[in-house]
């Protein structure tokens, strides 16, 4: 259905009508202004809405499967086999440190895709350098604590509550490095060819990532650590 | 250097699997020769191996979803058979092997047949019935099919190379740990579902974006086709749920390989937390078969009754209905876990509400063909049959629904037939009503009508001679999965069966015959104008088959039933619509990335199962290497000129100007 269909006394659709911009209902930036947005009326969507919105989609996806890795902790927590519980492996400063670097990390692509929205090349690769090395240091505070724990005998084949609690946390760790690599590839693509269109695109959905992996980290946080760990 | 592989992991010992795979290997040698003699090859590359046509992508799709129905129906032959013979006997088939065939024959059915085939209708229909040239990613649609393709292919290496799992099509721990299940059957089966599954998901991905993001002018949601409505909610539940089952997958081979104890029975492992896990991606699986399914029957009922679809909006609401339901009825495949009454009830409950979903649907189905001018052709049968058979199936259902009666019926024959008469009966004969459907749109000619009539025929009466005995053999006691049998009355029961399984193997045969005599025959049966059956949605204003770029000029759609009302408008006025200007048109280049990628995934797949890490290693960074070395091309469209457009385009106006002058004469149309 297209909004013509709706009473036009509705302020909000009268005054996205009146808007000059159109928001949310062109696509922006440097394409072309008469892309159609995917809705009946238009026509399909242009490249660069198609190839977000799909990545939209695969972070649900993946946010699913987090979700399982989240419910088998909250089933296993107490599930300790006699061995070591969470109060006694959570080193919370470490945390603090690896979940600072991570949101800087955030922090610092977004500055990144608003350099690549002004079509600056040194500054995009500035702060996409600074981010990956955020990342890379968030993952390296995580092996050091991965470690350490090896060292003191803790290893998920331990206890089922050591199992869920490795397994959580490492393959956020996982997606942070592979993150990395793909970090790496794009950094490398920016430079050789520049921002074409679908080198764009793909800094657009490198952006969704990363920052999916900080909202899935402040829940790791959150339930691991904090309550996890005060238990 | 070989990890756990060796020369012992062929079953040199076992005639039954080592002759299968010789035949095998021996047919498929000879269709390479064939194809290397004869050198096709470039013309197999060029065209259908690198190729992201969306209509090639489901064309293979279904070509592997049916070879791989017949490999699952051959387990199911021997099933049979053993249980007929192995009365107070052991029968032919050892146990060990026995259990390879009833998993394997769970998992091909399910994972590498049905899916195939719904994801091959889905990728050939959805951009036409919007109106559009392709899906939203083209490559990645071929990396998901090559890799499901790859799955299938770890399942048949498992004949040959080591053995399959033995543990049932949902591997349920603690038995498929490394403890009770040291070998490579486990392990087979982990990756070959995971490489497959990571493909499904990308196809889900795939069609959300396509349905929602790319329709032609015109084309609301309102106006979309139901099997549309029906791709969408099947694809949403696959993104939600695949990743469950990628989850619970990759914990239970961390268990295995790394000692983990996620669902293990020692060390605070949980095992039911699988059980769970499992069904909450493993029932909105059969809903992901079956909806589309329904999407077929709806188009095959309104255009073989010559009327709109009866309750268009209801049909959608009862899609969504059954979408957003089917994640809440999990717990129904282990009541007998002891969650208590309370939960218990709940997920009865939920479990018996889901069937008013599907209630709307049968009841729109029967209001379209009341009034109608029925055609009882092919498609037409596999769907009266389809209503007959699934309510049947149905009514089974709401009573396993019902806690304390499926206490008695748990694991019984009875939720054998059951489930085999839903998903035969809804799954499998929508396929063949939409194969019989859309055969012409995809090859350009008809298939034999009466092979197809007697195909269905001896597959509803095999069907039912087959199952009915299961349903009493279920209430008598009889557990599934019984190797031998030690109650002598059972008997006749069983026999029964094993006609009725008989019957269903002339009923392959007779749809084989079909497609033979079909293609000798094409000539006769070619379909010259695009619309065959007289159908209702835009696929149909294509030709037979239809130019790869789909449309030369993109639709604009003013209404439901799309391609209905165009022709309605040509028919009035006598006259197709003017001419217009036709343009350069952009299409996506042919890429060989998925065959590559999926290459490599089986690679790294083999290598895992026997445990030959370096080989991992290596497929892993091959595969990453490519998937770089693909993002570096710098051009992914070509450009179809517009004189090639107009050509393509003025033949089918040129057909189109035949069909309209007989409609005109033989006055079908108002």
């Amino acid at each position: 259905m297209t909004d013509m269909g709706l009473p036009a006394s509705i302020e909000a659709i009268r005054r996205v009508r009146e808007d000059p911009h159109r928001l949310g209902h062109m696509t922006h930036g440097h394409e072309s202004a008469l892309e159609g947005i995917g809705h009946g009326a238009t026509g399909p969507a242009g490249k660069r809405i198609i190839v977000g919105y799909g990545f939209w989609i695969f972070l649900l996806s993946d946010i699913v499967m987090f979700s399982c890795f989240f419910a088998a902790f909250a089933v296993q927590r107490n599930a300790t086999a006699g061995g070591p519980t969470m109060a006694e492996i959570v080193d919370l400063p470490r945390v603090a440190l690896e979940t600072a670097a991570l949101l800087l990390s955030s922090y610092t692509c977004m500055l990144s895709f608003a350099a690549t929205n002004a079509r600056n090349l040194f500054w995009t690769q500035i702060f996409l350098l600074v981010t990956g090395l955020f990342g890379l240091a968030f993952v390296l505070l995580e092996a050091q604590e991965f470690i350490e724990l090896a060292g003191r005998g803790i290893t998920p084949d331990r206890s089922g509550m050591l199992t869920s609690f490795f397994g959580l946390v490492g393959l956020h760790g996982l997606h942070v490095t592979l993150g990395g690599m793909w970090l790496a590839t794009m950094m490398a693509q920016v430079q050789v060819k520049g921002f074409r269109p679908e080198i764009v695109h793909r800094l657009i959905c490198f952006n969704l990532f990363w920052h999916a992996l900080d909202i899935v980290w402040i829940g790791i946080f959150t339930i691991v650590y904090l309550i996890g760990g005060g238990a | 250097m070989f990890g756990k592989l060796s020369l012992s992991a062929i079953p040199f010992s076992q005639p039954i699997p080592l002759i299968t795979s010789a035949v095998v290997i021996l047919i498929g040698i000879a269709v390479l020769v064939l194809i290397t003699v004869k050198g096709w090859w470039p013309y197999l590359w060029r065209e259908w191996i690198t190729s992201v046509d969306h209509k090639r992508i489901g064309i293979m799709y279904c070509l592997l979803g049916v070879v791989m129905l017949i490999r699952g129906f051959a387990d199911a032959i021997m099933m049979r058979t053993q249980q007929a013979i192995a009365i107070n006997a052991p029968g032919y088939l050892p146990p060990e092997h026995y259990n390879q065939i009833f998993t394997a024959h769970g998992t091909i059915m399910i994972l590498f047949g049905a899916m195939p085939l719904v994801l091959g209708f889905m990728n050939f229909l959805v951009p036409l019935q919007l109106g559009v040239r392709d899906v939203a990613f083209p490559t990645f649609n071929s990396v998901g099919f090559w890799l499901t393709a790859s799955g299938a292919l770890l399942v048949n290496v498992s004949l040959f190379v080591g053995e399959f799992a033995r543990t049932g099509w949902l591997p349920y721990p603690p038995l498929s740990e490394i403890t009770y299940t040291p070998g490579v059957g486990v392990d087979y089966y982990l990756w070959a579902v995971q490489i497959s599954g990571v493909g499904t998901l990308i196809t889900g991905i795939n069609i959300v974006t396509t349905v929602l993001k790319m329709r032609c002018r015109g084309m609301s949601y309102l106006r979309m086709p139901v099997f549309c409505w029906t791709a969408l909610a099947s694809c949403l539940l696959i993104v939600a749920t695949f990743p469950i089952l990628t989850a619970t997958l990759a914990m239970l081979t961390l268990d295995r390989y790394l000692g983990w104890h996620y669902f293990t029975n020692t060390a605070g492992g949980n095992p039911m937390m699988f059980v769970n896990l499992v069904w909450a991606w493993g029932h909105p699986e059969v809903y992901i078969l079956v909806l589309p399914a329904f999407g077929i029957f709806s188009e095959v009922f309104s255009t073989f009754s010559g009327k709109p679809l009866f309750g268009y909006r209801s049909m959608v609401a009862a899609t969504l209905f059954i979408c957003v339901v089917s994640m809440m009825v999990w717990l129904h495949h282990f009541f007998t876990m002891g969650a208590g009454a309370a939960v218990n009830t709940f997920f009865g409950i939920s479990s018996s509400i889901i069937a008013v979903g599907t209630g709307v649907k049968i009841y729109n189905w029967i209001f379209t063909m009341y009034g109608g001018r029925v055609r009882f052709e092919a498609p037409m049968l596999w769907s009266m049959g389809f209503i007959f058979t699934f309510i049947i199936g149905g009514l089974t259902g709401v009573l396993l629904a019902i806690p304390p009666a499926d206490f008695l019926t748990h694991n019984s024959m009875f939720l054998v037939a059951h489930f085999h008469n839903v998903i035969v009966g809804g799954v499998v004969f929508g396929l063949f009503a939409g194969l019989e459907f859309w055969f012409p749109k995809a090859f350009g000619f008809r298939l034999h009508q009466g092979w197809g009539k007697a195909a269905f025929w001896l597959a509803f009466i095999g069907f039912w001679v087959t199952f009915t005995p299961l349903y009493v053999l279920g209430l008598l006691g009889m557990t599934r999965r019984l190797q031998h049998i030690n109650i002598p009355e059972w008997s006749p029961w069983l026999y029964v069966s094993v006609v009725g399984v008989g019957i269903l193997a002339l009923g392959v045969v007779a749809q084989a015959t079909q497609l033979v005599v079909s293609i000798r025959d094409r000539e006769k049966l070619r379909d010259l104008t695009g619309d065959p059956w007289d159908g209702r949605s835009l696929e149909w204003a294509t030709p037979s088959p239809p130019p790869f770029f789909n449309f030369a000029v993109t639709p604009n759609v003013e209404g439901e039933e799309a391609y209905w009302g165009i022709k309605l408008r040509a028919v009035e006025s006598q006259q197709l619509s003017p001419e217009p200007k036709y343009e350069a048109i952009e299409m996506p280049m042919n890429s060989p990335v998925g065959i590559y990628t999926a290459f490599f995934a089986f690679v790294f797949g083999f290598a895992m199962i026997w445990y030959i890490w370096w080989l991992a290693i290596v497929a892993f960074a091959a595969a990453f290497a490519g998937f770089v070395a693909f993002a570096w091309r710098d051009v992914h469209e070509f450009v179809v000129p517009a004189e090639e457009v107009a050509r393509a385009e003025r033949a089918r106006r040129a057909a189109r100007e035949a069909l309209l002058g007989r409609l005109s004469q033989q006055g079908v149309l108002p």
